[in-house]
């Protein structure tokens, strides 16, 4: 009976031993070997930026030219105040606006600038003399006596960062320095809406983080027009020549990009790298057959069927080999002879005078009839030479719609400039900065809290330590970002934001994420179940005899102690 | 402990068999499981679309044009901008140049040979700093290429089936079967081989095939047998890449992005002929981008980009079910020629007649005074002309629809291929057998594998191919009878009788019992109780042998010492 008893202990004994392995080293085996390879994710900050708390501070300046101020409120400028705005916008959300603002006098310099006889030649001599940094204002305020301004004009908005504000009469008689601050402040913040960043705007910019509800479809349509921010874009121009056996074209395309598009694209270089090339494609037809009108003798296209226009076209169009940044589309049709003269007719049956029409985040088309050259013994073909100045006044005009610089109405008394040869003023560059970093930043946080939210859910994905570090340097550019915009380094924050969004979107879209995504873990569990089934019954069968031995033989002890 | 162990392996059997399920359980629910995300994602689209309306109202906008800001700009240039105008004869010679030309020649094995070639030259440097690119002829996806890539040389080429040497003598421009790529770099590139994948991704997506594959287990540079075959005598072969995907199925989707690069694309000039489901119903069907750099003048003072693409085919007559030997543009590419591409400064049709001077095997209708002749792989060809450029090329039918016509007539040949599962082949064929010979037919085929339901209860036994059938006129010894009418027995009556000197037989051959590859049905369980029972025996045996203790048991005592016991109990005796 002591030998039996000795060879049960034995097997008990061997038994747990082997449980012991099997949970010492077997477990920790398999661990190791089926374990995923994640790299360390700067987790809590990524947490912060899901909660993002935007400042954006402009400063403006306020100079008084003479016979604005008395002398005695004189003495109390310079003085400097500060407003603060805050929106939320969501939970998730809030906004803050800070506006810093400087009074001051003019110098003698300015007040001799102010002096000149139209208020383009101000604004440039006022240019010449100090050039105020990215994202600031100057406002000019002049006495209602000056010249400068027509009768019905109280605000001249120049084509750099400043603005000229008349005082009119009953702001100055005999009142405090305050009392005319106060007075002037609603002009002063309707010229910050139109030249620097508005609600508006910011709100449409961070559209790809907060649900965006506007008001009504005429918003939608804006919002949706111009393209998203992009480190890049590249810009096509497109000559569409269905019927070559008739027309013979000509256009000089080098010459037309360097004068009317180039001056443009540097000047928003700052925002991103723009790329232009030209193609001329033949027989390529529209994908609506456009019906004669005989009221007008001519053939149209209603704006109703302009959607399906596009189609065939687009798959001739090519997409570029070289790059992946957004493409906008520019073509130039000419019509063939069938179907000449063809003109573009809006939703309310009229004409379009430019003949052309644009398509939100696309790009623009344009029809370019060439029926005058018909003669009655035209010998064909006809060889036509494009006037390109009308050609690419419309297209620069759809860009400047695609690329988010908004001609928006300003409000009555304003007088806009007229942008000069550059096709963009200082100011409507700083408002696209503005907006495009808002809209980088919350592209950017998106991408990286989704990115993170990803990661967290499936523990399939190997995390590679070039995405932890592409991670990781997209959230410190997105803090840097957001730092400058608090302290109204608008350039910077541009800048950063671009690195951020360019970080963020190379860790988002790295291939290495996808490798063991689509592995469930039921189909895991049916690899394992063979082997670890037969492994682990008998182990359990054999403990759970064990442990019901022992309770008995306990059970057993307090009755004999009984 | 017999009755416990007994237990232990019923469990193991219902392990095992849950196993199973769970892995067929599997196999069942994936397929829901993407049907749901299918479902999903249209529910989703729906919402798009739902959304959409109201936006779309407003997606096509009129242009306004704000003549305050274009005008203005305009302003500063009006000295330049010229009017519109008619241009007078002084346009500027365009830099570019675009020529077409269609090879046709009929083969000795009674195929034709179709071979298209399109050449674009442009006298432009795609090296330069500035990278606006302005294109006219010359495609901008492969001119953005050139440039970003900093490509010397360019081939690349898509085959479907293998040029028979032996039948169809060598063809105007060989290539592999499969995809084949090769390219040399300019000097200025760093890292080729991160160029080269990059490359090579880029064009997959141009030419849609699946390029991507390329790596480095099937890239070489070879040394000696690929130098540039434009200008430039580069000896380094560091800048050059070769890699074939022999595996590499070519089809309609490879012909469209290849069509989009001609400038008439398939709209006008030769390449209207271009229809992908006759293209590809050839023996052989290859198509090629070549882009090289080559010189303008004799005395190569300036280069310019040549892009060529080319297209050969080698059609077979017989295979669609034709009567007689002939031959014409609208049955081998169900389209006619009517125009040449407007934009083509030169677009010709050749047809090879040098086996046939005047005339004696086949003749060409229209036929045409324009004769030229031609070097060719060592060998002087003499060719049909046809200019399209010309007006009086289409007649008056406004359309050219060449035709050849073979003379002689040798026999008559059937054929209907298969389909897979609906119909099988039939093959007819009319022979003059002469005298005292031996006439073999060998059909060639290829064994292949049914799907899994398909396989009959005895898969192994093999499948049968009907007789084959030879139905003849053998001439008679004695005069036959033409009346059918007439009185005659039976047996000697069935098949009717045409002509007195010769009686009808037909004769069936043996069926033919073919063995088609049989695969293991069980396979899959099989491994899966393989798996298990090695395990559990294993490691079961193992186990059990670890912790059970092992005691030898008093045998038991047999009956008849049993009984005897009872009986010596019964008489009070001690038991044994």
């Amino acid at each position: 009976m002591a030998i039996t008893e000795v060879e049960r202990r034995r097997g008990q004994l061997a038994a747990l031993s082997i449980a012991a392995v099997v949970i010492i080293v077997g477990v920790p085996l398999w661990w190791r070997t089926t374990e995923t390879y994640r790299a360390w994710l700067p987790v809590s900050q990524i947490k912060d930026l899901a909660k993002l708390q935007l400042h954006l501070s402009a400063d403006v300046e306020v100079v008084f030219a003479r016979g604005t101020v008395t002398p005695e409120q004189q003495k109390k400028v310079p003085l400097t105040q500060t407003q603060d705005e805050e929106h939320t916008v969501d939970e998730d959300t809030t906004l803050r606006y800070r506006y810093e603002t400087k009074y001051r006098t003019a110098t003698i310099m300015e007040e001799d600038a102010l002096k000149k006889p139209t208020a383009a030649e101000a604004d440039l001599s006022l240019h010449m003399l100090s050039e105020s940094p990215c994202g600031s204002l100057v406002v000019y305020v002049i006495p209602e006596s000056s010249s400068l301004l027509p009768e019905d004009v109280n605000v001249y908005i120049g084509q750099r960062r400043t603005a000229l504000v008349r005082i009119s009469a009953q702001m100055r008689v005999g009142k405090t320095l305050e009392q005319l601050l106060a007075q002037l402040e609603p002009q002063i913040k309707q010229v910050l809406q139109v030249m620097s960043f508005s609600h508006t705007d910011i709100t449409v910019a961070l559209s790809d983080r907060v649900r965006f509800r506007p008001g009504n479809k005429e918003s939608i349509a804006d919002s949706m027009r111009a393209f998203k921010s992009s480190p890049g874009y590249e810009i096509t121009f497109s000559l569409l020549n269905p019927d070559p056996k008739s027309h013979q074209l000509h256009w000089d395309i080098e010459g037309a990009v360097q004068t009317y598009i180039q001056p443009l694209l540097t000047k928003l270089s700052p925002l991103a790298n723009f790329s232009m090339d030209s193609q001329t494609l033949y027989y390529t037809m529209l994908g609506v057959t456009p019906r004669f009108d005989s009221s007008f003798e001519a053939y149209t296209l209603n704006a109703d069927s302009l959607a399906h226009v596009i189609n065939p076209v687009e798959a001739r169009l090519g997409s570029n080999a070289a790059s992946s940044n957004p493409v906008l589309n520019f073509l130039l049709y000419v019509p063939d002879i069938r179907h000449s003269p063809l003109y573009i007719h809006d939703h309310r049956k009229q004409e379009v005078p430019s003949n052309a029409f644009h398509s939100p985040r696309w790009g623009g088309i344009m029809v370019y009839n060439v029926n005058g050259f018909y003669g009655s013994e035209t010998e064909f073909p006809v060889h036509v030479n494009i006037n390109m100045a009308k050609v690419m006044g419309v297209f620069l005009a759809q860009l400047r719609l695609l690329l988010g610089v908004q001609s928006l109405s300003p409000p009555p008394g304003f007088l806009v400039a007229p942008c000069g040869s550059t096709g963009l003023a200082d100011w409507e560059l700083d408002r696209l900065m503005w907006s495009r970093s808002v809209e980088n930043i919350a592209t950017a946080t998106t991408t990286i809290t989704s990115l993170a939210q990803l990661l967290d859910q499936i523990g399939n994905i190997v995390i590679n330590d070039n995405i932890a570090q592409q991670v990781s340097s997209a959230v410190t550019s997105l803090q840097l970002a957001m730092a400058e915009l608090e302290v109204g380094n608008l350039g910077f924050a541009l800048q950063y934001s671009k690195e951020a969004i360019l970080a963020s979107e190379k860790a988002f879209f790295d291939p290495s994420l996808l490798h063991l995504l689509y592995f469930p873990d039921d189909q895991k569990f049916a690899i394992y179940i063979p082997l670890f089934l037969p492994m682990c019954v008998p182990i359990l069968l054999s403990m759970l005899k064990i442990v019901s031995e022992a309770r008995q033989r306990r059970r057993e002890k307090q009755a004999k102690k009984e | 402990m017999a009755a416990h162990r007994c237990s232990c392996w019923s469990w193991l059997l219902i392990l095992f068999s849950l196993s199973v399920f769970v892995v067929a359980d599997i196999h069942e629910t994936t397929p829901v499981n993407d049907h749901h995300g299918g479902v999903d994602h249209n529910a989703q689209t729906a919402e798009q679309t739902a959304d959409q309306p109201a936006v779309e109202e407003r997606r096509w906008e009129a242009t306004e044009v704000k003549e305050a800001a274009t005008v203005d700009a305009a302003a500063d240039i009006q000295g330049t901008s010229a009017p519109e105008t008619v241009v007078p004869s002084s346009v500027p010679q365009p830099k570019d140049d675009f020529q077409e030309e269609l090879v046709i020649r009929p083969l000795h094995s009674g195929d034709i040979y179709a071979s298209f070639q399109f050449r674009t030259l442009w006298d432009t440097d795609f090296m330069r700093e500035n990278k606006v690119s302005h294109y006219r002829l010359f495609p901008k996806s492969l001119g953005q290429v050139i440039s970003k890539f900093s490509v010397r040389e360019l081939h690349i080429s898509f085959t479907q089936g293998y040029w028979r040497t032996m039948q169809w003598g060598q063809p105007f421009i060989p290539s592999p079967p499969g995809a084949e790529l090769w390219v040399w770099f300019q000097d200025s590139v760093t890292d080729v081989d991160a160029t080269w994948k990059e490359l090579t991704n880029v064009l997959s997506g141009i030419f849609c095939a699946s390029l991507n594959f390329i790596d480095s287990t099937n890239t070489v540079q070879p040394s000696a047998s690929f130098k540039p075959l434009g200008i430039g005598n580069v000896t380094d072969h560091s800048f050059l890449r070769y890699a074939t995907l022999p595996r590499e199925i070519v089809c309609t989707e490879n012909l469209t992005p290849w069509k989009k690069l001609l400038p008439c694309g398939s709209k006008a000039g030769l390449a209207v002929l271009l229809k992908s489901e006759k293209l590809f119903h050839s023996s052989f069907h290859s198509q090629a981008v070549h882009i090289r750099s080559v010189c303008q003048d004799w005395q190569c003072k300036t280069t310019s980009w040549e892009l060529r693409q080319t297209l050969n085919s080698v059609f077979d007559l017989h295979n669609s079910g034709q009567t007689k030997r002939e031959w014409s543009l609208f049955k081998m590419f169900s389209r006619t020629l009517t125009e040449a591409c407007p934009l083509a400064s030169s677009s010709k049709l050749y047809i090879d007649i040098t086996d046939n001077p005047q005339g004696e095997q086949f003749e060409l209708s229209p036929a045409t005074s324009l004769l030229s002749q031609a070097v060719v792989l060592g060998d002087r060809r003499t060719f049909s002309v046809y200019d399209l450029t010309q007006e009086t090329t289409f007649g008056s039918v406004r359309s050219l629809n060449l035709l050849i016509r073979w003379k002689s007539n040798e026999g008559y040949i059937h054929y209907e291929p298969s389909k897979d599962r609906v119909k099988p082949h039939l093959l007819e064929m009319l022979i003059q057998l002469p005298p005292n010979s031996v006439t073999e037919v060998t059909v060639q085929f290829e064994r292949a594998l049914l799907k899994w339901t398909e396989y009959p209860p005895d898969p192994n036994h093999g499948f049968y191919v009907g007789s084959s059938v030879i139905s003849s006129l053998v001439p008679s010894t004695v005069a036959m009878h033409t009346n059918s009418t007439r009185e005659r027995p039976l047996f000697s009556s069935f098949f009717p009788c045409k002509e007195e000197s010769s009686y009808f037989v037909r004769i069936y051959t043996e069926p033919l019992l073919v063995n088609l590859p049989t695969p293991d049905f069980s396979m899959p369980y099989n491994v899966i109780c393989l798996t298990c029972t090695v395990v559990a025996v294993g490691y079961g045996s193992l186990y059990n042998l670890l912790t059970r203790s092992f005691q030898i048991e008093e045998p038991n005592p047999g009956l008849a010492k049993r009984i005897a016991n009872v009986i010596r109990r019964m008489r009070g005796v001690p038991p044994l």
